[in-house]
């Protein structure tokens, strides 16, 4: 970054080997200020010389610099979802995370859109043209995979299932998301925020408005490069 | 002198090479140690040798061994016939498959232990326990208690209130009474008026170190680590009570100089964190590891590990051998266990204690499928955060899968304490 402005960034999967991926990226910053977030952050710094902040606090800071109004945030990532509450002067409050397992995760919904043979973004466009749905019982990937199956062997239609699926999970993030006190203005955040039937439903299921940042993938990212340049 | 207790030795070998290897992880690396934790660094390497070895020289003597598994076991009762209380082993996964056969998945850590360890003959103390005293405090124990029984030689379930009216109290004191009389048959000895005055000044000795241990982490920085400290509380179970409290008051004696001089475990000022919710046995340091890994100090926990279970002394006046278990039982019914119910009073010792020791936040501990303290996380947490006090609750168990996403979740709840 320059000041406000973001000069560059960059999106790659970390794969089994996260390190090297880091080398490569890292190869092209000589003597960058780097702020190290997600769960490789400590490996990260174990390698290089940064600061570290957890992905928490770098949404919260991202967020508010793409939405100054912003005190509250959902954030659907891969691996975690989570809701956080920030002061109106901008301080981290509270927050909840799903447990420990992947229900209600970015990962949940690409297990199940690969179990539906769906491209990400023809899951949720699926999903948003059923007129009904198959109602999912469990929330467990695993269980919730081989559920997906059987509804398939019954001749259940795909798009039904995936409005479903996408049912499911927006329950489990509303629920979440209650959990902490949520106050507008509402950014959406994370790689779950790209897909337009889980804000539809999210967005219901609050009856609030959710703000759709530009690339709501790096809001954490953004966070880290604005946290470095204060520190 | 394992063979004859009936300990698998290969599991057992297996058992302390585990508990070596995390204790000199977990304890060793700490920077600093006040000098007087050497000596529960030397428990803790002999807590499956010479504090065994003592026990059993103290059984061939006559001495009877009581074992159990809660605070609400009166040891003053158990050392006026002059036999020895002792924790037992919980606080680990050991032989999960095996307890898993016997007890639902969803049954939590703490009972799964209990099972695991006794069903694969690893733990010395339960194998030389005259008596093992179950309690019924929440179902898990309660129903966990029928299964359990045919796994050790004598197991004595003593029932438990479930509110805090008069009539509970009789209750408790009937329980305590039936106890006492049982304790006198096992033992062949009659509780003299004497023995029992005697027995009350010497856990109330060992529980006033604990209260000092507990005021001098109020300093700032603080003087020893809270995983020390979690260490203190847990030798509190294994050790011979006299010489526990003479080495925890020289470790006091020791902190008081630290404070003097200004001397302090972590930086002056770092953030200071209060845990409260479930107990933390032997060997489960898995959260407070976390915690002091990202820099934070604990600095206290209400916790039957901590202070819910040495808080409030016991009165030693009275006449009669009823008149001082009169006493016990007002001491032992003051304790705040969530297994009450209302259990407000809780809430008010979490706040106290996050008051005198100058936390900063509060972190509850629920063990996954302990529905008391987990049921009860909800409505504390609402009224700390009310308090201006920030709260983060973790639900975990003793596995290590979700140890990263905690270190999330505390790394993000220090960064907020931080502002």
């Amino acid at each position: 970054m320059e000041g406000d402005r973001t000069v560059s960034s960059h999106i790659t999967d970390t794969t089994f080997a996260p390190l090297t991926v880091c080398s490569e990226l890292m190869r092209d910053l000589p003597g960058a200020r780097i702020v190290a977030t997600g769960y490789g952050r400590h490996l990260f710094a174990r390698h290089w010389k940064c600061e570290v902040v957890t992905e928490i606090k770098a949404v919260a800071m991202g967020a508010r610099a793409l939405l100054p109004s912003c005190r509250t945030i959902i954030d659907v990532g891969g691996q975690d979802t989570k809701a956080i509450t920030i002061t109106a002067e901008g301080k981290l409050h509270k927050f909840a995370m799903n447990d420990k397992c992947a229900a209600g995760t970015g990962r949940f919904l690409e297990v199940m859109a690969d179990a539906l043979s769906f491209s990400r973004e023809e899951f949720a466009r699926k999903a948003l043209s059923a007129v009904r749905a198959e109602k999912l019982s469990s929330m467990c990937t695993v269980f919730a995979e081989s559920e997906v199956i059987s509804l398939v062997a019954r001749g259940s239609a795909r798009q039904e299932i995936a409005l479903g699926i996408h049912q499911a999970i927006s329950s489990r993030i509303l629920s979440l998301v209650k959990g902490v006190q949520i106050e507008d203005d509402i950014l959406f955040a994370g790689g779950g925020a790209l897909n337009a039937c889980l804000r539809h439903l999210i967005e219901a299921g609050l009856d609030r408005k959710l703000h759709l940042p530009d690339q709501p993938q790096i809001a954490a990212a953004l966070g880290c490069a604005l946290h470095g340049d204060l520190h | 002198m394992w063979e004859k207790l009936g300990l698998d030795l290969d599991a057992h070998d297996a058992l302390l090479e585990m508990l070596g290897q995390l204790y000199g992880q977990t304890f060793m690396s700490q920077r600093n140690r006040p000098k007087g934790m050497e000596y529960f660094d030397f428990v803790m390497s002999e807590v499956h040798g010479l504090r065994i070895k003592e026990i059993v020289d103290a059984k061939e003597e006559g001495r009877k061994v009581f074992g159990s598994f809660c605070v609400f076991v009166p040891e003053e009762i158990v050392l006026a016939v002059d036999g020895i209380l002792v924790g037992l082993c919980a606080g680990a996964e050991f032989a999960l498959d095996e307890a898993e056969n016997l007890l639902p998945r969803n049954t939590c850590s703490l009972i799964k232990g209990a099972f695991g360890f006794t069903l694969s003959n690893v733990c010395p103390y339960i194998k030389a326990a005259d008596m093992v005293i179950g309690e019924n405090t929440c179902d898990g124990k309660k129903k966990s208690y029928e299964i359990f029984r045919d796994l050790v030689s004598d197991l004595y379930v003593m029932d438990m209130p479930q509110m805090k009216n008069e009539v509970d109290r009789d209750f408790l004191r009937h329980e305590y009474r039936r106890f006492a009389a049982r304790v006198e048959e096992l033992s062949g000895r009659k509780i003299e008026v004497d023995a029992l005055r005697k027995a009350i000044g010497t856990v109330n000795a060992k529980r006033g170190a604990m209260h000092r241990l507990a005021g001098l982490r109020a300093a700032d920085p603080a003087p020893i680590s809270g995983l020390d400290a979690l260490l203190a509380n847990q030798v509190y179970f294994y050790d011979d009570p006299v010489r526990f409290t003479e080495s925890s008051n020289q470790l006091c004696n020791e902190i008081e100089e630290r404070i003097g001089k200004g001397e302090g475990v972590f930086d002056k000022g770092a953030p200071r964190i209060l845990i409260s919710g479930c107990p933390m046995a032997v060997p489960n340091w898995k959260l407070p590891t976390i915690i002091e890994g990202a820099n934070a100090v604990i600095v206290g926990e209400e916790s039957c590990v901590g202070e819910r279970g040495t808080r409030h002394l016991t009165d030693d006046t009275g006449e009669t051998v009823e008149q001082l278990i009169d006493n016990i039982v007002d001491r032992y019914f003051k304790i705040d266990c969530a297994v009450f119910t209302p259990n407000t009073v809780r809430l008010e010792h979490i706040v106290e204690m996050a008051k005198s020791y100058k936390a900063d936040g509060v972190i509850h501990y629920g063990l996954q499928f302990c529905a008391p303290y987990q049921i009860e996380a909800g409505p504390v947490e609402k009224a700390l955060e009310a308090d201006n006090i920030p709260t983060l609750r973790i639900d975990t168990d003793y596995s290590m899968e979700d140890v990263e996403q905690i270190r999330t979740r505390v790394e993000a709840f220090i960064e907020r304490l931080k502002g």
